[in-house]
C-alpha cells in the first residue's frame, strides 16, 4: 500500500472515464440487431480495451488486443457476416429465465471480487510467486530486455508451443470445414 | 477498373509499409513491445487490405492457398524443430541455453527462431481463414 514508491492503486481519472465508454459499448452490443454494427461495436470495444492496457502498462497485450481485436477478427466477422446475412434472427424465446441466470453469475462474480487483492498491489500473490524471479534474472538469463518475450518464448516457451499449436488447428479446421468445399464446387463445373 | 481510386493509391502506398512494420514488430520483439503474434497478425492485415481493395481474385494470386497450407504447418515446425535442435546439441527440449558458448546468447538465438515460427504460423493462419470465408462466395 505505499504509494510513494509510484505504484498505482486506484483508478486514474482517464480509465474511469473508458470504462464507462466500454460499459456504454456492450450495452449497445446486446441491444443492436444488425451484425455488420455489431462488428463495428465490437472492433471499438476492442480499441477501447487496448488503449486502457496502455494505460495499465500492459503494452504488449495493448498491441495485441489493437492488431487482433481491432483489426484482424474485425475484417474476419465481416468476412463471416457476408456468408450468413447481416440480420440477426428475432428471438423467441423468454428472456426472464437467461436473465436470472446472467444476474446471478454476475452477482457471484462481484461478490468474488471482494476477497480479490486490490489493483497493482505488490503484496498480491500473483507478484509474489514467480515474477520477481523473471524481472530480477530474466534479461541476465535469457539475454532479452523485454520480459515479457522472455517469458513467452523462454520461461514459458512449451504454453507458447501449444498456443501455435491451436492456431495451428484452427486455421487447419477453418480450411477444412470451409475452404474445402470451393475446391469441390469447382470440380463440379 | 478506375473505381476506388483514392483506395487503391492509398492502399498501395501503405501496403509497403505495414509489411515493413510487421517485420519490424517480428524482429525487435526482444527490445521492444510485440513478437511474432504481433508481427503475423500485422503481416495478415496488409495481405487483408490487399484482398479487400484489389479483390480476393488477385490475392490468390499473391499467395496461393497451397503456398499458405504449407507455412502454417512450417511455422509449428520451426517452433518444434527448435526445441529437437536443443535436444541433439544435448540440451532438453527447448532449452535455448545449449545454442551458443554463453547460455544468454543462446537463449536469444532460442527465442529469435522461435518468434520467427510463431510469426509464420499467425500470419499463414490468419491468412488461410481470410482465404477460406472470402473464397466462398466466389
Amino acid at each position: 500500500m505505499d504509494q510513494a514508491k509510484g505504484q498505482r492503486l486506484i483508478l486514474t481519472a482517464p480509465d474511469i472515464v473508458l470504462l464507462t465508454l466500454l460499459l456504454v459499448t456492450t450495452i449497445a452490443l446486446a441491444r443492436l440487431r444488425n451484425l455488420v454494427a455489431v462488428i463495428m461495436l465490437l472492433g471499438l470495444y476492442s480499441l477501447l480495451m487496448a488503449v486502457l492496457w496502455v494505460s495499465f502498462d500492459a503494452v504488449d497485450v495493448a498491441f495485441t488486443e489493437a492488431a487482433v481485436g481491432a483489426g484482424v477478427t474485425t475484417i474476419l466477422m465481416l468476412a463471416a457476416v457476408a456468408l450468413i446475412g447481416r440480420e440477426e434472427k428475432p428471438h423467441r424465446h423468454n428472456p426472464l429465465g437467461p436473465l436470472l441466470i446472467v444476474v446471478a453469475t454476475g452477482a457471484a462474480l462481484i461478490y468474488a471480487t471482494a476477497e480479490m487483492p486490490r489493483f497493482g498491489d505488490p503484496d498480491a500473490p500473483a507478484q509474489q510467486h514467480v515474477a520477481p524471479r523473471y524481472i530480477e534474472d530474466g534479461p541476465r538469463e535469457t539475454g532479452v530486455p523485454n520480459m515479457v518475450t522472455a517469458v513467452l518464448a523462454s520461461y514459458r516457451g512449451y504454453d507458447t508451443l501449444g498456443e501455435i499449436t491451436v492456431i495451428f488447428t484452427a486455421g487447419i479446421a477453418v480450411m477444412l470445414l470451409i475452404g474445402a468445399r470451393r475446391r469441390k464446387r469447382e470440380g463440379d463445373q | 477498373m478506375s473505381e476506388h481510386l483514392v483506395l487503391r493509391v492509398v492502399a498501395k502506398l501503405l501496403i509497403p509499409f505495414i509489411l515493413l512494420f510487421a517485420l519490424y514488430v517480428q524482429t525487435h520483439g526482444d527490445f521492444g513491445p510485440g513478437g511474432g503474434f504481433q508481427a503475423g497478425v500485422i503481416f495478415a492485415s496488409a495481405f487483408f487490405l490487399y484482398g479487400l481493395i484489389f479483390g480476393v481474385e488477385n490475392a490468390r494470386r499473391v499467395v496461393p492457398p497451397v503456398v499458405v497450407r504449407g507455412l502454417v504447418a512450417l511455422g509449428v515446425l520451426i517452433f518444434g524443430g527448435t526445441g529437437v535442435a536443443a535436444m541433439l546439441m544435448d540440451g532438453n527440449y527447448l532449452e535455448y541455453a545449449v545454442f551458443a558458448e554463453d547460455p544468454a546468447a543462446g537463449n536469444h538465438i532460442g527465442i529469435w527462431l522461435v518468434e520467427l515460427g510463431v510469426g509464420v504460423t499467425v500470419s499463414a493462419a490468419m491468412i488461410a481463414i481470410f482465404l477460406s470465408f472470402t473464397g466462398r462466395q466466389g
